[in-house]
């Protein structure tokens, strides 16, 4: 059975999914992360999936249990680089993916995990203000 | 009714004797109905082309058209009823090139003084062949205004839907005119294509140029943002007008948390404002 | 055109969902799908394949070209001997499992296609028929 490899960069776990994975492998991967994390002690993990065609509800919902797997370790997990045509088919699959965050590509991801990592509680309140103003703007 | 291989080959020996005179009354009819819009050269060459396919075909013993002795004058047909659709003229104008062959053929008859009783059996087996043709020639035609019609869709759509970067990270689409599904679609695909190629986290949708949404519209402008926040992008919707947030509302659509300003210069503002605090925090 | 041409599957592996999904996207693309229906498609596929194999105990998986007139298309059937559905409607609710999944394999799928058509009923297999048309 095929292994998505893992890197380790600095604090963050690296994962790019090259391959067309069976359900095993996903489940794999799910393993391998969690351990990795405890291992390194890293507080980040960026999942590059850009060369998925697509993400069907399984690979979906192995990557929402990353996502907690690793927040209950104390690391923050980014799924990035997702296509526009698997986007609008989870849209209209109707899976939001809720409590993933997301990126547009590794780059942006490392800054959106740096700007985190900075000093975190203040950044993270004040993004939340920028947003809700957003939100209550008419 | 199919014309049997002594018909064929007699039309194809009448066609042949007498070619000048029946090519002219061929183009003199077909010219009279085009009125002036095709040379009378052209058409004279037109006509002797079709007079050639058409009595090569019969003398090759040709009984249906769709047999394998018609397939060159097929080919001239739809070649004709093609160009004859990209000039604008109308399918009547396209079929009645055919049709007056019929015509041109009578007069020859008439003139042989050819009395015999078979010549009208002859007559009409051949008339059922031209408006083979003929048919044939209009299915041709509808094709090809088919196909233009798709080509213009298809430019329409690439001119109407320019996404434009308008700051570092922040990309815009400035929607004008009606939005139907297929080019809500186009265009909302586009802007996800657009925000992976230029790594822009931001972009704006700007529909201040709609006149009017209908829930479908809607729909798709709201799967386009959520799909922007499975990329990793926020998308903020500009320019709304007062009618088309009316039928928002009374259409019982929910704009949930979705960023909404009432200019582009308010959305871009409120995007800077929110990455010029993250530089800030760096 | 190609002559309609069907190609099948047994579906009775993970490896087998997988090829499912390439056998899908290899046809989608030579009737030019567009990108965003190819994905479609072969989401919705891959979750009825995997449904043939969690739910239907494995089975087949029929792909073939069609034609509506104008326009070139693809149908995929699939078909298990499993225990069938007792309730299709129920199965059809977004958010409906008998199993640990997320409940939206069938209902899901539904909206990726154009034409969804279930035949099932207790002990008596499942076989589900889906089209999707080129634009």
């Amino acid at each position: 059975m095929e292994r998505v490899p893992i890197l380790k960069i600095g604090d963050t776990l690296l994962v790019s999914i090259q391959i067309d994975m069976e359900d095993q492998v996903a489940l794999q991967l799910q393993e391998d992360l969690a351990e990795r994390i405890v291992a390194t002690g890293c507080g980040g993990v960026i999942i590059d999936i850009s060369a998925l065609d697509i993400v069907d509800s399984f690979v979906g919902r192995t990557l929402a249990t990353i996502a907690s797997v690793s927040r209950v370790l104390d690391a923050e997990t980014l799924v990035v680089g997702m296509r526009p045509a698997v986007a609008i088919t989870l849209v209209e699959l109707g899976l939001s993916l809720p409590g993933i965050r997301t990126a547009l590509n590794v780059e942006l991801g490392m800054e959106m995990l740096a700007r985190d990592h900075g000093d975190s509680e203040p950044d993270d309140t004040a993004m939340q203000d920028g947003d809700d103003a957003a939100v209550s703007a008419p | 009714m199919a014309l049997s291989s002594d018909e064929a080959g007699r039309f194809a020996e009448l066609l042949k004797e007498r070619e000048d005179e029946i090519v002219s009354t061929w183009a003199e009819r077909v010219g009279s109905t085009l009125r002036g819009r095709l040379s009378t050269a052209e058409l004279h060459r037109q006509t002797v082309d079709l007079h050639h396919a058409v009595q090569g075909a019969l003398s090759d013993g040709l009984s249906e058209l769709s047999d394998g002795a018609g397939g060159e004058l097929r080919a001239l047909l739809a070649e004709l009823s093609g160009s004859r659709a990209r000039q604008g003229f109308t399918a009547t104008e396209t079929a009645v090139s055919v049709f007056a062959l019929k015509d041109a053929v009578l007069a020859a008859l008439d003139h042989a003084g050819d009395e015999r009783p078979e010549t009208l059996r002859d007559y009409v087996a051949f008339s059922s062949f031209v408006d083979q043709a003929a048919l044939h020639t209009f299915d041709s035609f509808v094709r090809t205004r088919e196909e233009l019609i798709a080509d213009q869709a298809e430019q329409l759509l690439e001119l109407s839907t320019p996404v434009v970067r308008l700051w570092e990270g922040v990309v815009a689409l400035p929607l004008v005119g009606t939005l139907d599904s297929a080019r809500a679609q186009v265009v909302m695909e586009r802007l996800l294509q657009t925000l992976v190629d230029t790594g822009s986290p931001y972009a704006i949708i700007d529909i201040t140029g709609v006149p009017a949404v209908d829930t479908q519209v809607a729909q798709h402008i709201l799967k386009t943002v959520v799909a922007a926040r499975l990329m990793g992008a926020d998308c903020i919707i500009s320019g709304i007008r007062p009618q088309i947030a009316q039928t928002i509302v009374a259409l019982g659509i929910e704009f949930g948390d979705i960023a909404t300003k009432a200019s582009l210069a308010d959305a871009l503002r409120h995007v800077l404002k929110l990455t010029g605090m993250k530089r800030q925090e760096r | 055109m190609t002559s309609p041409t069907t190609d099948r599957i047994a579906v009775s592996s993970d490896q087998d969902v997988v090829r499912v999904r390439q056998l899908v996207r290899t046809v989608a693309v030579s009737v030019r799908l567009s990108l965003v229906d190819q994905t479609k498609l072969v989401t919705a596929a891959s979750e009825l394949a995997r449904n043939t194999l969690v739910y239907g105990g494995g089975g087949t998986v029929e792909v073939s070209r069609v034609e509506n007139g104008r326009r070139a298309g693809i149908r995929i059937v699939f078909a298990d001997q499993g225990p069938g559905i007792a309730d299709v409607d129920l199965a059809l609710t977004d958010g409906y499992t008998t199993g640990n999944g997320l409940g939206l394999g069938l209902s899901g799928a539904r909206r990726l296609v154009d034409e969804f058509a279930i035949d099932t009923g207790v002990g008596q297999g499942t076989s589900i028929t889906v089209t999707k048309w080129c634009r």
